[in-house]
């Protein structure tokens, strides 16, 4: 249900262009990771590089490990596919799928899967509606177009779509930056809970959202224009935002950065 | 920390329509250059309205004039008199030949531009898609009097082969027999048909899946979809009425194509049971083939033909619409 995380010396590229450069971190199941960092400092890279999504970006290039329960996902042999149906992945900007229903954006990743009775179909949608805090919403419109939801519910329906796979590990990308402070406020609720199922790994810009839904915070930085990003620590989120151990985490949680 | 960026000008959100209704109180501040500019436009829409209306007044006109002459029935007719009276024609051969090699040309057609379309935007490495979109490009730059020739004097030859081995597999559905004769049949005409229409069909296919927001790519991918799981998910669904249009525009195409239909078809004024014996014949090579020596009520006739494929391409383009608009919900239009 929910695995760790051992990363190791990982190194990613565009191209020729570094990206983040030298990553270790752990990330231990059933709790609440948030990255924080300036903007281009490799976070959102960081995150996709633990489901091998940064390889489909042209040029995406990856080097080091990261092992999940001790098994190498960039290990030889490992198909990226079965990577990201272990770990499920939450964006930005809420993708629901917009030529299917409600249904079926729910049920895409199970059909992925090859579940195709109607009812296990029916009963995972539904526990995972409800597992998003949308069910009560939206379940009289299940046969109506996912993207026809408003931005909060449509990036719950998505957080249903990736949990209803049941993965071992959620990564969410900045998922609240494009919703209101009330639909802001359903979704971390919603990671709290997710936490006591789900490894989850969440990027924000929204420190005060980091200090609120996560045990653990990693702080990412780049040492110049062109440079590589590169994490400067992580640490419990009470002692990053409290007492952290390097000044420029002080610098940048305190707003004295740049 | 995040609502810095929300005061933008609230018309800027507006959608045209919007746009248009409220404009009202700017009238009073109308600059020459709008004026201009709005004179043109609405000039310009006017005018393709009258040119339309025109056309179709012209063809109407002259098709009463022949049809109330008709000493046959105009639809079910397997004739065309025009020479000598009393005059007996109908359009029954003309439409079962546009429609047949047309159908047959899309059936061909569609499901190896889409595949050309997918291959190039989803498939292919950057170095290669490049050049073959270019010579797809090409290919629908040659004139179709070159296609034509190329039909009749490549393409028929070395059909035989092809026509026997359907005779032998498929001769028993009588839709596909062949007696023999030279291959200048309406199966030919569609597999030309086929070729000419691909070009357009591959372009239009093309630029809508490049299209397909890369959101909804990467949420197909992170839910462990393979690259075909991919297209199947997010790619197909997003483009389905765009290829739809595109393959309005190809059968647009096809329903219209003359010279190459003239060039490669034998023609009979009759229907023939299998698409392979050659005979039968399409409006527009029709019209091409005897327009030149017609009297002046022959060509009335012609003209009532034409006005029947005009009316033809405006339901196939109407039942495209209605196609498109059906699900037009589901599009990914407002996403």
């Amino acid at each position: 249900m929910s695995k760790r995380i051992d990363v190791s010396g990982l190194t990613a590229y565009y191209g020729a262009h570094k990206a983040i450069e030298d990553i270790s971190m752990t990330i231990e199941p059933r709790t609440v990771t948030a990255f924080i960092g300036p903007s281009g400092c490799g976070k959102s890279t960081f995150l996709r590089t633990l489901n091998r999504m940064h390889e489909v970006t042209p040029g995406g290039r990856v080097e080091g490990k990261v092992l999940l329960d001790g098994e190498d996902l960039y290990g030889p042999g490992v198909d990226p596919v079965a990577v990201r149906r272990q770990v499920g992945m939450v964006f930005q900007r809420p993708n629901p799928f917009p030529t299917m229903s409600v249904f079926d954006n729910v049920a895409a990743g199970l059909r992925l899967n090859g579940v195709r009775k109607k009812s296990d179909l029916s009963d995972i949608v539904e526990k995972s509606l409800k597992g998003a805090n949308l069910w009560n919403e939206v379940k009289d419109r299940l046969d109506k177009p996912g993207a026809g939801l408003s931005g909060g519910q449509q990036q719950r329906l998505c957080i249903a779509r990736a949990i209803a796979v049941e993965p071992e590990v959620l990564l969410m990308d900045e998922p609240c930056s494009a919703l209101d402070p009330i639909s802001t406020l359903a979704v971390e609720d919603l990671i709290g809970e997710l936490k006591e199922r789900f490894t989850i790994v969440i990027v924000t810009h929204n420190m005060q959202q980091a200090a609120r839904v996560s045990d653990r915070t990693a702080f990412f930085n780049l040492a110049g224009v062109g440079r590589p990003g590169r994490l400067i620590e992580i640490d419990d989120t009470e002692r990053i935002f409290s007492n952290p151990s390097v000044q420029a985490t002080e610098d940048y949680i305190s707003g004295r950065f740049g | 920390m995040q609502t810095s960026t929300q005061h933008t000008d609230p018309a800027s959100t507006l959608t045209a329509p919007d746009r248009a209704a409220a404009r009202p109180d700017a009238r009073g501040v109308m600059r020459p250059g709008d004026r201009v500019f709005l004179g043109l436009s609405r000039g310009a829409g006017i005018l393709l309205l009258v040119i339309m209306a025109a056309i179709a007044v012209f063809l109407t006109y002259r098709a009463v004039l022949a049809i109330s002459k008709d000493d046959g029935n105009f639809l079910t007719t397997f004739e065309w008199n025009t020479g000598v009276l009393p005059a007996k024609f109908g359009i029954a051969v003309l439409a079962f030949g546009t429609l047949v090699s047309s159908v047959v040309a899309m059936a061909l057609a569609v499901p190896v531009a889409v595949g050309i379309a997918l291959f190039l935007t989803h498939y292919a490495p950057r170095r290669l898609a490049g050049p073959i979109a270019y010579v797809i490009d090409l290919l629908a730059a040659v004139p179709s009097i070159v296609y034509g020739l190329w039909g009749a004097l490549v393409l028929v030859p070395h059909l035989n082969g092809l026509y026997g081995w359907l005779d032998t597999v498929l001769g028993w559905t009588g839709v596909l027999s062949w007696q023999g004769g030279a291959p200048r049949s309406l199966l030919t005409v569609g597999i030309l048909l086929a070729i000419m229409i691909l070009p357009i069909i591959t372009n239009v296919s093309r630029e809508v899946f490049r299209q397909v927001p890369r959101m909804h790519e990467e949420a197909a991918l992170a839910l462990g979809a393979t690259r075909w799981e991919v297209v199947r998910m997010a790619v197909l669904p997003f483009g389905r009425s765009g290829v739809i249009s595109a393959s309005m525009l190809g059968l647009g195409r096809a329903l219209g194509e003359t010279m190459a239909v003239a060039t490669v078809l034998s023609p009979t004024f009759d229907i023939q049971a299998s698409l392979l014996d050659p005979g039968g014949g399409t409006f527009a090579q029709n019209i091409a083939s005897k327009f030149n020596e017609a009297t002046e009520f022959g060509q009335d006739a012609l003209i009532a033909s034409g006005l029947v494929l005009f009316v033809i391409t405006l339901l196939v383009n109407g039942a495209a619409r209605l196609i498109i608009n059906r699900r037009s919900e589901y599009s990914g239009a407002h996403a």
